[in-house]
């Protein structure tokens, strides 16, 4: 246990900010390509993005020596994470980790292995990512540790149910389940009381499992963190509402990883307070995320991982730009809500207020508030079908926003994991045909 | 004779088209051919042709469509969904809902009063209400893609093919041969079958705008019947709707 506390230690203070440093001085030494530069779309690159590199580095080469040191949870991320904090967890992000398995194409590979297993290639491809990496052990980030606790919040889909009590059976250990229910118009007062009863039991369990108890101090701070990186991380989304956008959507869903994997911590918040700041320097610089922004858009849903370079580029080039994101949204919408005077009471409320978890009429408005704060003219709305929860309902939201937003919208049928329920031609084509629709 | 001023090739994924306009945007002279994969090829040797049928100076500009499109050498390459707008647009010159059955992919596209693109629709990642679909299980019932409107004509009552997936419905067709179905009844279920997940696809846009329909499928008399019926609407088929990416796509380069 104490050489154990020590590797971690050493992991995160010592070799972690050593190995980002190399990274640095490799690129620094590395020959210049000799030839003429090649023209891009794109605007400079934000200097946020060496930090965003450094902090999530660290964060996975610590998380390999976290096991036996401290107290580990995987956690899904509509989470209440905050709460752990105080107890000194390691969170591990299954789904920001089948992320990176996304961006890196190992999903298929992994995959395989499961559907072997008899699970179906329906399921969600970040299910499939992490059990295949959970049963092989195979992962592009060297080591996830393994968890004491699995907690699950059932307000992003059923699915994290399913999958969490499959890793509850591989590693036999305990599953907190945060179950709540979906959101009409507003979430009744017993509703609201339902969850907070479950995050209390949460904390019995978390209490009993690290043998500390959480002082309701250090819980008010780690909510008031939570609460101010989520309003920074807004700030952050917020300087897209100028002309040009500082920034562009794709940038948007790369830098959001520390406010899903470290919310509540300060290295967070320092985080998006200087992203907030250079975003908005740029904006008073004129600096875009694209050269030449001429369209502003939309979109809706996860972004599809593993293509991520080759739409931005097809839209960069054509001078479209994603200004906001239903998805990157959601971090802003549920943080802002959770309260450091009632830490439970405001936690029940956020994370029961979470997008996947109400209504169409609630998301239209959402969207008919995003596209004209941001003053959009069109949406695109991925219909994912690894992720259902989030693309019920789009030919129904498409017709509304067309009509009452007046915009024009498109559904691009794709998938935010498995390349293989993806068609890059015709997603290429639909797009081009959708940008050209605007000449 | 009017001088040539732009030419347009539409690459489709079973057939190579192309026409030449004169300045007015009327048509001189066009190309129909089954595509060859070595579409470079098939251009270079087509568009020689048709310079030279035309007279067209070498420097004439092409606007390019289709799935092939960027193997072109084009002034301009655009999108079937765009090319196909403005061809149907420049011939009815209002808004309307085009239907367009292509070999690959089917799509529906509602063209605005000012012939500019509204919304489309596509089928996705699957060739149910594609002529793909016809192709396929045609082939399996041993009836060439050109005999099958006259069959269907002829027989007494269409066997109801309720798969519009390719995969199914051919086993499903496999099966209903067995069960000793008249092959006439099956193509004319086909027609159906396809006719009903086109008008599915279609559904919402049509409010009451008028309905065409363009593409090679058009050219199949029983299949316009049949659309017209499932979308309880009359489809009107565009004149040369073979030709009508072609033309939208000479369209958007003529000077
Ligand atoms: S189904 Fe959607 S919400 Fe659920 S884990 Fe997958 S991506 Fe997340």
């Amino acid at each position: 246990m104490i050489t154990r506390r020590i590797q971690y230690e050493i992991a995160g203070n010592v070799v972690g900010p050593f190995l980002t440093s190399l990274d640095k001085w490799r690129k620094k030494l590395r020959p210049k390509k000799k030839g003429p530069k090649k023209e891009h779309p794109f605007g400079p690159p934000l200097e946020s993005v060496n930090r965003l590199k450094d902090i999530m580095t660290r964060y996975y080469f610590q998380g390999r020596y976290a096991d036996g040191a401290v107290p580990v949870a995987w956690v899904t991320s509509g989470f209440p994470v905050e709460i752990f904090r105080p107890l000194g967890f390691w969170t591990v992000y299954p789904e920001n980790h089948a992320a990176i398995c996304s961006v890196q194409r190992v999903v298929p590979e992994l995959s395989d292995v499961v559907e072997k297993e008899g699970y179906a290639r329906d399921l969600c491809g970040y299910a499939r990512a992490d059990i295949g990496s959970v049963m092989t052990g195979k992962t592009p980030v060297g080591r996830l540790p393994k968890p004491d606790l699995l907690a699950c919040c059932t307000n992003i889909c059923q699915t994290v149910l399913y999958w969490y009590r499959a890793l509850a059976e591989h590693f036999k250990i305990p599953l907190v389940l945060i179950d709540t229910p979906y959101v009409y118009g507003e979430a009744p007062e017993h509703h609201r009381q339902y969850v907070k009863d479950q995050l209390l039991e949460l904390l019995e369990v978390a209490q009993k499992i690290t043998g500390k108890t959480i002082e309701p101090e250090a819980l008010a701070e780690v909510t008031r963190k939570a609460n101010i990186g989520s309003k920074l991380w807004g700030r952050c989304l917020d300087a897209s509402k100028n002309k040009p956008a500082p920034w562009t959507g794709f940038d948007e869903f790369f830098h959001m990883a520390p406010i899903v994997s470290l919310r509540g911590s300060d290295e967070c918040n320092d985080y998006y307070r200087g992203l907030a700041e250079e975003l908005e320097d740029r904006v008073k610089r004129g600096v875009g995320g694209l050269k030449k922004e001429t369209h502003r858009l939309m979109w809706d849903n996860l972004p599809i991982w593993f293509n991520v370079r080759g739409m931005s580029d097809l839209l960069a080039q054509n001078g479209f730009n994603f200004v906001c994101t239903t998805y990157t949204n959601a971090w802003y919408e549920a943080g802002k809500v959770i309260d450091e005077r009632d830490p439970m009471g405001s936690a029940a409320k956020a994370y029961t207020h979470i997008i996947l978890n109400e209504d169409l009429p609630k998301r239209l408005s959402l969207m008919k508030r995003l596209a004209r704060e941001y003053d959009v003219v069109g949406a695109v709305l991925h219909s994912d079908r690894s992720c259902k929860p989030y693309s019920i309902g789009q030919y129904d939201l498409k017709d509304r926003l067309q009509a009452e937003a007046n915009i024009r919208v498109m559904v691009l049928e794709a998938d935010h994991a498995d390349p293989r329920a993806f068609s890059a031609e015709q997603a290429d084509n639909r797009l081009t045909a959708f940008m050209e629709s605007f000449a | 004779m009017t001088r040539p001023a732009a030419i347009g090739v539409d690459v489709g994924s079973t057939t190579w088209k192309a026409v030449v306009l004169d300045a007015s945007g009327d048509v001189l002279d066009r190309i129909v051919e089954i595509g060859n994969p070595r579409i470079e090829e098939q251009t270079t040797k087509n568009l020689a042709v048709l310079k030279e049928r035309t007279g067209a100076a070498t420097d004439i500009p092409v606007g390019a469509t289709g799935y092939g499109r960027k193997r072109v050498a084009a002034s301009r390459v655009l999108t079937e969904i765009t090319c196909h707008a403005k061809g149907a647009f420049r011939v009815m010159r209002s808004a309307g809902i085009l239907i367009d059955i292509g070999g690959q992919d089917s799509k529906i596209i509602h063209v605005e009063p000012d012939g500019r693109v509204r919304d489309f629709a596509m089928n996705d990642k699957c060739a149910a209400g594609t002529g793909r679909f016809l192709e396929v299980i045609l082939g399996r019932l041993h009836v060439s893609f050109d005999d099958a409107p006259a069959l269907a004509a002829r027989s007494m009552r269409s066997v109801a093919v309720s798969s519009t997936c390719t995969v199914f419905a051919e086993s499903e067709v496999i099966s209903l041969v067995a069960q000793g179905e008249s092959v006439e009844g099956i193509v004319a279920g086909l027609h159906a079958s396809l006719a009903s997940r086109i008008a599915s696809l279609a559904g919402k846009f049509a409010n009451g705008t008028s309905i065409w329909m363009s593409g090679g499928v058009a050219l199949n008399s029983v299949m316009v019947d049949a659309i017209s019926k499932a979308m309880g609407a009359n489809v009107r088929v565009l004149p040369e709707p073979q030709f009508v990416g072609a033309l939208g796509a000479a369209l958007s380069v003529l000077p």
